[in-house]
C-alpha cells in the first residue's frame, strides 16, 4: 500500500538562513507542521505575517490518530481554505449503537440542527487533514504568501527574551540559528520546547492501555459509531468501531492497566482479538496499530513571554470526545488575529493575555469532560462500577438513562464566559450567542451566515441602523445588515433575536461575540472595541 | 425554590418498607447493590430538580441535620 504518510510532503531543502552571515530574524516561527501548527501558520499568511514553519519530520502524521473532526473545526478550517476538501473526503454520521455486555442496549440518533453549512462531525484520517493542509501552504505560496515549511529541521535549543526568540535548529547537514520576533510551539504532547524551556505540565495520568487498530475491510457495516461496554470479545473493558474514508475503520480496543504493549501490537495478538469481534468470516487487513495511554494535563500559563503554546503542547486530553485536534484549531483561531493586532500595533501585548485565559478556560472544559468520560468507562472503584452498570442496564429499558451514558462527549466550542474581552449583555436575546459564544451559522437567503463574518471585526445588525464602517484606534468594524426579511428559515431570528425585534452584535475575527445590545450606540460600541482588543 | 421533603412523606410507611424489603428477596449481595444502584438513578430523574437532588445527596451522608 502506497500511503501519503510514507511520502515526504515537506523534504528537507537548504536554506539562505544556514548560510548567512548574521543570523535570520523573522516575523513568526511555528514549531511542529502537525494540524496545529500548519492551521496557525496558514491564518497567520492569510493575513500577510510572514511565517516559518519548522518541523523535525518531513511528512504527515503516521496512521491515523485522530479521525473525528466537529463542526466547529470544519467552521475554522473553511476559513482556512480546507473544509471543502475534508467534507468531500471525510464520512459523515450521525448514528450509533451502545452495546453493554452481549446486548445492544440502544441506538441513538444525534438529530443535527438543521441550518448549519457544516455536519456536526466528519470521519477522516489525521494524515488526509494534514496533506489538505500541506496542499493550501503550497496555494499560499503559489499566491505569493510569505509562508514555508522546512522539513527536517529539529529545533534543539531556545532562548526566550521580552522582545524576540532564538533558536538553534540541526538540520540533516548542519545546525543554524534562527531569530523570531513571535513563536508559536505546535510541538505536540511531548513537547520539546516546553520542556527546554522548563515549564510544567500537570495533570492527571489514567492507569490503562487501549490497542488502536485501523483496518481496511470489505463490511457492510454502516456509518455509525459503535461502542461496546464490557463485550464478550473483550471481558470487563471497552471497545468502540468507528468508520473512516477508503474501507478503513477504526478499531479501538481497551486493554487495562500492567499489559506489555509491544507484545500485544504484533500481529498474532491482534489478529485473533479483531477476529473475536468482528466474526470469522469478515476479511481484513491491519493498516496502522498503536498502543497509547492517555493523560489529562494542561501547563499553567500557554504564553511565556515571546513563545505561545498552541494544541497538544499545551493541554493535552483522554481521545474519548476527540476534544484533542479539535479543540486545538480553536486555539490557533483565538491567537491569530490577536497576534496580528499586536504585532501591527493596533492591540496592547496584554491582548495575549486573554488567548491565555479565554483557552485555559477552553483547555479546563476539554479536561472535565474527557475525565468525566474515562471515569464511566473505566470506574474507578466498586461502586462508580455498580452505578455505571445500572445506568447501562436501564438504559436498555428506559430513556431516561440514556443521557447519564458516556462514552465521550463529542467535542463543542467553549463559550467565553467571563471573559476580560466580552462586554455585558445587554439585549434580552437567546443564551446561545450570549457575549462570549461562537457565533452560531445560519441560512440566509444569499448563503450561510458564518463566511460573511470571518477574520474581521463585524457589526452584525438585524433590523437596526449603524455606520456602515466605525473607525477606533486602528481598528476597522465593518456593518453587516441583515433583516428578518432574510431570514427564510427563521434560523437568524431564532439564534440571534428570540424575543427582541432588533439586535446589534460586536463580533470578533474568530467569530464569537463581544459584545450586543438591542439597538447601535456609538459610545457603548467604541467602548466595546476598546475592550475587545484588550485596551479596557 | 423547592426544598427536599426531610419530614414524614409515605402513606403506609410500613407496607412501603415491606415493599423495599420483598424486592430484594432472595438476591444475592450483590445483585441487591445493583437493585438500590438502579433504584437511586430511577427516583433521582423522578425528581429531576438538581437543587432537590443536591439536598438529598447532602442528607444521605448523614452531615446535615434538617
Ligand atoms: C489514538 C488517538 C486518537 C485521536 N482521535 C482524535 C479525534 O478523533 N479527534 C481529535 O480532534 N483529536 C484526536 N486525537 C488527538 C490528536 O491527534 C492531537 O490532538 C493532534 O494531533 C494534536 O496536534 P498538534 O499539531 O498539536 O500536535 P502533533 O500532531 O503531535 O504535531 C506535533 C509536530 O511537532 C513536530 N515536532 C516535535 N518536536 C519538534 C522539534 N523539536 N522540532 C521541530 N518539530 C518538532 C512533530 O514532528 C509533529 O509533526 C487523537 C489522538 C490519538 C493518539
Amino acid at each position: 500500500m502506497n500511503q501519503v504518510f510514507e511520502t515526504p510532503m515537506y523534504p528537507y531543502v537548504r536554506q539562505a538562513d544556514q548560510d548567512a552571515a548574521t543570523t535570520t530574524r523573522h516575523q513568526v516561527i511555528v514549531v511542529g507542521a502537525g494540524p496545529i501548527g500548519l492551521a496557525a501558520a496558514i491564518d497567520l499568511a492569510q493575513q500577510g505575517i510572514e511565517v516559518v514553519v519548522l518541523d523535525d519530520n518531513d511528512r504527515v502524521s503516521t496512521g491515523s490518530r485522530a479521525i473525528c473532526f466537529a463542526k466547529r473545526p470544519l467552521e475554522i478550517l473553511d476559513r482556512l481554505g480546507c473544509s471543502a476538501a475534508m467534507v468531500e473526503k471525510g464520512v459523515q454520521w450521525n448514528k450509533g449503537k451502545v452495546f453493554f455486555d452481549e446486548r445492544q442496549v440502544y441506538d441513538f440518533d444525534l438529530q443535527e440542527e438543521d441550518g448549519h453549512a457544516f455536519p456536526a462531525f466528519v470521519n477522516l484520517q489525521q494524515y488526509y487533514l494534514e496533506q489538505f493542509l500541506v496542499d493550501r501552504v503550497r496555494e499560499l505560496q503559489a499566491e505569493g504568501a510569505p509562508i514555508e515549511i522546512r522539513g527536517r529541521n529539529k529545533v534543539s535549543a531556545v532562548g526566550s527574551h521580552p522582545d524576540h526568540v532564538t533558536i538553534e535548529i540541526d538540520t540533516p547537514e548542519d545546525s543554524y540559528n534562527l531569530h523570531a520576533d513571535w513563536l508559536i510551539a505546535c510541538d505536540g504532547a511531548t513537547s520539546p520546547m516546553r520542556v527546554m524551556l522548563g515549564k510544567d505540565f500537570v495533570g492527571r495520568v489514567f492507569e490503562d492501555n487501549f490497542l488502536i487498530a485501523d483496518v481496511v475491510m470489505e463490511a457492510d457495516f454502516p456509518s455509525e459509531r459503535w461502542f461496546w461496554f464490557d463485550p464478550p470479545f473483550n471481558k470487563g473493558q471497552s471497545a468502540l468501531l468507528h468508520k473512516q474514508p477508503d474501507g478503513v475503520w477504526r478499531i479501538d480496543l481497551q486493554l487495562g492497566w500492567g499489559v506489555d504493549a509491544e507484545t500485544e501490537k504484533r500481529p498474532e495478538n491482534v489478529i485473533p482479538r479483531l477476529k473475536e469481534m468482528l466474526g470469522d468470516d469478515v476479511k481484513f487487513e491491519l493498516e496502522w496499530v498503536s498502543i497509547y495511554t492517555f493523560q489529562c494535563r494542561r501547563m499553567e500559563q500557554f504564553r511565556h513571554e515571546r513563545v505561545i503554546f498552541a494544541g497538544d503542547s499545551a493541554h493535552q486530553v483522554s481521545p474519548f470526545g476527540a476534544r484533542g485536534a479539535n479543540s486545538g484549531f480553536q486555539d490557533t483561531d483565538n491567537l491569530c488575529w490577536k497576534l496580528k493586532l499586536v504585532m501591527d500595533g493596533n492591540a496592547p501585548e496584554s491582548l495575549l493575555d486573554s488567548y491565555d485565559s479565554e483557552r485555559i478556560l477552553a483547555a479546563d472544559e476539554n479536561i472535565l469532560n474527557s475525565s468525566r468520560s474515562t471515569d464511566f468507562i473505566t470506574p474507578k472503584s466498586g461502586m462508580s462500577r455498580v452505578l455505571r452498570d445500572a445506568v447501562l442496564d436501564l438504559s436498555e429499558k428506559f430513556e431516561f438513562a440514556r443521557p447519564l451514558v458516556n462514552s465521550g462527549r463529542l467535542s463543542v466550542p467553549c463559550t467565553y464566559d467571563g471573559s476580560s474581552l466580552n462586554s455585558a449583555d445587554a439585549l434580552n436575546g437567546p443564551d446561545r450567542s450570549r457575549p462570549g459564544s461562537p457565533c452560531p451559522d445560519a441560512p440566509l437567503s444569499d448563503g450561510f451566515l458564518l463566511p460573511k463574518l470571518a477574520g474581521k471585526f463585524t457589526l452584525l445588525t438585524i433590523d437596526a441602523d449603524a455606520p456602515d464602517v466605525i473607525e477606533e484606534d486602528g481598528i476597522t468594524v465593518t456593518r453587516l445588515a441583515l433583516s428578518l426579511k432574510n431570514d427564510p428559515t427563521l434560523a437568524l431570528k431564532d439564534r440571534y433575536l428570540g424575543e427582541a425585534t432588533s439586535g446589534v452584535y460586536l463580533i470578533r475575527p474568530d467569530q464569537h461575540v463581544a459584545a450586543r445590545r438591542p439597538s447601535f450606540d456609538d459610545k457603548l460600541f467604541r467602548a466595546a472595541i476598546r475592550r475587545a482588543t484588550g485596551k479596557e | 425554590m423547592s426544598d427536599l421533603t426531610l419530614t414524614p412523606n409515605i402513606d403506609g410507611a410500613d407496607d412501603f418498607y415491606a415493599e423495599l424489603l420483598a424486592t430484594h428477596d432472595g438476591l444475592s449481595r450483590e445483585e441487591s447493590d445493583a437493585l438500590n444502584a438502579r433504584l437511586v438513578l430511577v427516583l433521582s430523574n423522578h425528581i429531576g430538580d438538581r437543587t432537590v437532588l443536591a439536598q438529598a445527596l447532602a442528607a444521605a451522608t448523614l452531615k446535615i441535620s434538617a
